[in-house]
């Protein structure tokens, strides 16, 4: 968990290295969340459409970052706002790395705000996926 | 552009009933052992004063939807670019969301392979009382037929 004094800008926090992701992951996530695209699912499927078989959903990877971003937050901090932009696929295997850099503090309402540039990466600084959250404290 | 007569297409108002045991299934889905998804007297004692769901919980209830908004688009032309949840309070179980799609925005931008179409589709998630609680948003990439032909 992190609190606002001893935090600073440009300040690279401790990351998270989430087990490899798994097909019964998958299956789980896709009756979690509802989406049942076979793409996730179905190897047949998704190497039909040009994939080497079934790949992660992105959500799935913005849900790593979620607990990533939860666990730094813990109970003094509250997220306003979190985004992510999906940009290389996950698939069975890929064992994923949550980082965060802080971009940002500032102080508005009398509240304490800071910005974390968020990123996911595969193994060799492979980046699946990159964000931003903005933490109330 | 090809999108642009779908901005401001809203759907029909549906609503989501929030599950203690969805919210257990999401969080173990993505392997989360956060004590704030399931145990009720850890998460009584913190600021939340009780259980919450994860940040991405709202992407499920979008998928509740069915075919709420029909967009009259090809699936298979359609990316997931980018999501944003923006929080104005945390969902919690027994909580009855009322929801509501909507094309928030379109537009276009130049890619490496020609004009590429966006649309940013809004979930506005509300309270019965009718305050906010979360805006999903999801911004989708609308590739070039050709682009989806040439993959196929």
């Amino acid at each position: 968990m992190v609190s606002y004094v001893d935090l600073h800008e440009g300040q690279q926090l401790e990351s998270l290295t989430k087990p490899a992701v798994t097909k019964v992951q998958l299956v789980k996530y896709a009756g979690a969340s509802g989406d049942f695209n076979p793409l996730h699912t179905d190897d047949a499927f998704a190497q039909k459409v040009g994939m080497p078989g079934v790949i992660a959903h992105g959500m799935l990877v913005m849900g790593f970052l979620s607990e990533y971003v939860m666990k730094l937050a813990g109970t003094t901090a509250v997220p306003t706002n979190f985004k992510m932009r999906f940009g290389a696929i996950t698939v069975p295997g890929d064992q994923i790395t949550c980082k965060a850099l802080v971009n940002r503090m500032y102080v508005e309402d009398g509240k304490q705000f800071v910005v974390l540039d968020l990123t996911a990466e595969k193994e060799a600084s492979h980046v699946v996926g990159s964000g931003q959250v903005v933490l109330k404290f | 552009m090809e999108l642009a007569h779908l901005k401001g297409l809203t759907g029909a108002e549906f609503t989501f009933e929030v599950e203690k045991r969805h919210i257990r299934q999401f969080a173990e889905a993505i392997g989360d052992p956060n004590p704030l998804y399931v145990d009720e007297a850890y998460a009584t004692t913190t600021i939340y004063g009780g259980i919450i769901a994860p940040l991405t919980f709202p992407i499920a209830i979008g998928q509740d939807s069915g075919e709420n908004l029909d967009l009259g688009l090809d699936h298979k032309r359609m990316l997931h670019g980018e999501q944003e949840f923006i929080y104005h309070r945390p969902i919690r179980p027994g909580d009855k969301l009322h929801c509501q799609m909507k094309v928030s925005d379109v537009y276009e931008r130049q890619g490496k392979k020609g004009p590429m179409e966006f649309l940013v589709l809004d979930t506005e998630i509300k309270d019965p009382s009718g305050e906010l609680v979360v805006i999903s948003r999801t911004n989708i990439i609308y590739r070039p037929l050709a682009g989806v032909a040439a993959n196929n």
